[in-house]
């Protein structure tokens, strides 16, 4: 159990010591550094004020820096070198890359579910937000659907293995090809194919997501736009695809780039379902390959990862920036 | 709106409908590996999980060894009950089964329906009946061992928590028996090294820290970016924006590097950091939001009466900001209770140090590949713990997706 008393130590030692930090900082700034009295009082009660919010950033700015901006630049750094990391070999880790057909296999296996989970998860929640807006038990609905969101990417992985089987005893999808007189087959097998079956898990799992922010914006629509299209005598489809979906479009957008995000990072679900085997090789899951064994070719791959996600970082800074105004 | 939107009722059962079988086809993979996690693991082989509340057929073999041989003229008789035979007795000590038909080979365990004779392979006859009650007949002298029969019998449904027991304390049955003979208690079986029960003790070790640690880090950096008036803010809130999407996969080489050179190496310590510093970007941003949107005027009028910034901070904007820190607490705490990538490179590599999620991955995938009931146990220990949380704390998860990406 001593990892448990570890973790109640850290605990109280990471509290305190954050409180005591920002408590004892902001004391001896006011009583020690500056203190609001004597001939200086005016000066030193500004001088107070302009270093105050850098003593409430500093923790971040400094777990920040070495966490997520020090990794950037030392993987760019690591992954010029050779295995051992003592020699600099320029782009070589990158030439190999791209000379590796797994590693295009990864890339365009990548590219196919940042294309289809996104979309297909974003419209799947699109519609149910949709179907259960007026309806009686809509919040029951929507809430188990929302529930896979809970669920890891490697016990919804399982919960999938167990709905793909082989067995027609034990698999439902090989069961009703058995109903049908199919013969039984392993769907994470199939070339080309299972990468959909595997990308279906991250679906059921991401459609909770859109739906849930759908949702709040298909309610946020003003009524007076929807009731002068039904005088106006549209039909529900129309209603739909013309009046609402234009309205809801940013959000629309808001959700397709988060979804995507998330898809270039999960290695979870190709790592248990088949190790990258049979065609399903995707970026985070090759760079898993390397890890522990050859750093320089690993942060390669991450590096390419962090490319392709760079238009998305860059569209989200310019979002933010337009808010702030 | 419903009536004057023209929808007929038609349309309306068209929607309930829909949305009933989306529902359904949300739950059923869930479901499936659920009910499976309490089946009997012969049963699971032997019928699907939507089977599960019917009774399954079963093939045994025993041997017809309970009755005493009497001789009837020229031939052998022998009575007694399959189920009272010795090699199947323990299997059926409930008394619920029937049998539905018999055989004599391994190539046709279940050649004759029960109640009707079949033939021996020494030319004698055969008969099963459904109760387990059985005769049979023979020319040449029995030996001790007495015929070998195969039988299907219809096998009641066998719910059990004994795959839950056998994961968490990595005993199977029959050894945690003898550890209770023994004089152990349940607690001590359940601290068993190799158990799952340490794996979930490890991931709450992992989790806890990680999640709150973060919060207070956040929580004052989001006020001085929401309240605090400096050069350089809006520069601070687009890195921050920008650090939200960086791949994790960048950190993990350089950092464990770093780790190992300031002597943390894989460790609880190193990974709480790690999912310190992974999780602020997240926490600043959906802070900073809520906070920028508390009336001003409370904030101001506190300042006129003369109170400080940590005093506004902790007295008035933190417990306003209950719902924004619960919201982020959860967004943390179910992302490092299911990751698997930063735990399995920033913990050590043995059984002892792994959490629920690396345990299963690569620990049980591999070694109890087939055997779904274990399977399907270990899924649900590490899936109850973030569910349960899910379904109580809903209101502040949603509000926090809102805050974080609708604007």
């Amino acid at each position: 159990m001593s990892p448990l008393l570890q973790g109640v130590i850290t605990i109280v030692v990471g509290v305190f010591g954050c409180v005591g930090y920002f408590y004892a900082a902001n004391l001896i700034l006011d009583k020690v550094i500056f203190p609001p009295r004597g001939p200086q009082a005016g000066r030193n009660i500004n001088r107070a004020t302009a270093v105050r919010p850098w003593l409430f950033l500093f923790p971040a700015i400094f777990a920040l820096s070495l966490y997520l901006v020090y990794p950037v630049i030392g993987s760019l750094w690591r992954s010029m070198h050779n295995r051992a990391g003592d020699e600099f070999i320029g782009l070589d880790n990158y030439g190999f890359l791209f000379g590796d057909p797994e590693f295009l296999q990864a890339l365009l296996n990548n590219a196919l579910w940042a294309l289809v989970v996104p979309a297909a998860a974003t419209f799947l929640g699109l519609l149910v937000a949709q179907l259960t807006d007026r309806l009686s038990w809509g919040n029951i609905a929507k809430s188990l659907i929302f529930m896979p969101m809970a669920i890891s990417f490697v016990g919804a992985s399982l919960i999938w293995k167990f709905v793909y089987a082989g067995d027609p005893d034990i698999g439902i999808i090989n069961a009703m090809r058995d109903v049908i007189g199919l013969d039984p087959m392993d769907p994470v097998q199939v070339p080309f194919w299972n990468n959909f079956f595997l990308m279906a898990i991250l679906v059921w799992i991401q459609t909770g997501f859109a739906m849930v922010i759908l949702s709040a914006a298909l309610r946020g629509i003003p009524e007076e736009t929807v009731e002068a299209a039904i005088i106006d005598g549209a039909n529900p489809f129309q209603l739909f695809f013309k009046i609402k979906v234009p309205q809801i479009m940013g959000t629309i957008v808001v959700v397709w780039t988060t979804i995507t995000i998330l898809v270039l990072k999960v290695f979870d679900i190709v790592y248990t379902m088949t190790g990258g085997n049979f065609g399903t090789q995707i970026l985070p899951s090759y760079m898993m390959s390397f890890m522990f064994r050859d750093d320089g070719r690993a942060t390669a791959v991450a590096v390419v990862i962090m490319i392709v996600v760079l238009p998305v970082m860059i569209w989200n800074i310019r979002q933010a920036q337009k808010e702030m105004r | 709106m419903d009536n004057i939107a023209g929808k007929s009722s038609g349309l309306k059962w068209a929607v309930n409908i829909s949305v009933a079988l989306l529902v359904i086809a949300w739950l059923i993979p869930t479901v499936g590996l659920f009910v499976s996690s309490f089946r009997d693991r012969d049963q699971i082989t032997a019928s699907g999980w939507w089977n599960a509340p019917f009774s399954v057929e079963l093939t045994y073999r025993t041997r017809a060894n309970d009755g005493e041989p009497v001789q009837e003229g020229d031939l052998w008789v022998v009575e007694g009950n399959i189920f009272a035979t010795s090699e199947v007795a323990e299997a059926f000590a409930s008394g619920e089964a029937s049998i539905t038909a018999f055989g004599v080979t391994g190539r046709e365990p279940t050649a004759y329906p029960a109640g009707t004779e079949g033939e021996t392979r020494d030319g004698g006859t055969l008969t099963v009946n459904a109760d387990g009650s059985y005769r049979y007949t023979t020319a040449e002298t029995p030996d001790d061992r007495g015929l070998r029969i195969y039988f299907g019998a219809a096998t009641p449904p066998d719910f059990t928590m004994d795959n839950y027991l056998t994961i968490l304390t990595a005993q199977t049955t029959e050894e945690r028996e003898e550890a209770y003979a023994e004089g152990q208690s349940f607690w001590e079986i359940l601290s068993d090294e190799n158990g799952v029960f340490r794996n979930f003790i490890n991931t709450f070790t992992v989790t806890i820290p990680s999640t709150i640690i973060p919060i207070l880090i956040a929580a004052f950096a989001a006020y001085a970016l929401a309240w605090m008036d400096f050069p350089g803010r809006g520069l601070l809130i687009a890195c921050i924006v920008g650090l939200l999407v960086v791949p994790l996969q960048l950190a993990l080489v350089p950092l464990l590097n770093l780790h190992n050179q300031i002597g943390i190496g894989q460790s609880f310590v190193g990974i709480w950091l790690a999912h310190t510093g992974f999780g602020l970007p997240l926490a600043i941003y959906l802070l900073r939001n809520y906070m920028v949107g508390l009336p001003r005027d409370i904030i101001e009028s506190a300042k006129v009466d003369g109170a400080t910034d940590f005093q506004i901070f902790t007295k008035i904007i933190l417990p306003l900001s209950f719902p924004a820190l619960a919201s982020f607490a959860i967004f943390q705490f179910l992302w490092t209770w299911n990751d698997l990538l930063v735990a399995k490179v920033f913990l050590p590599s043995d059984d002892a140090s792994k959490v629920m999620t690396v345990r299963i991955a690569d620990d049980l995938l591999g070694s109890r590949g087939g055997d779904w009931g274990i399977l399907a146990a270990a899924a649900f220990v590490s899936i109850a713990v973030p569910v349960l949380v899910f379904f109580t704390m809903q209101r502040y998860l949603v509000r926090g997706l809102l805050a974080g990406s609708v604007k």
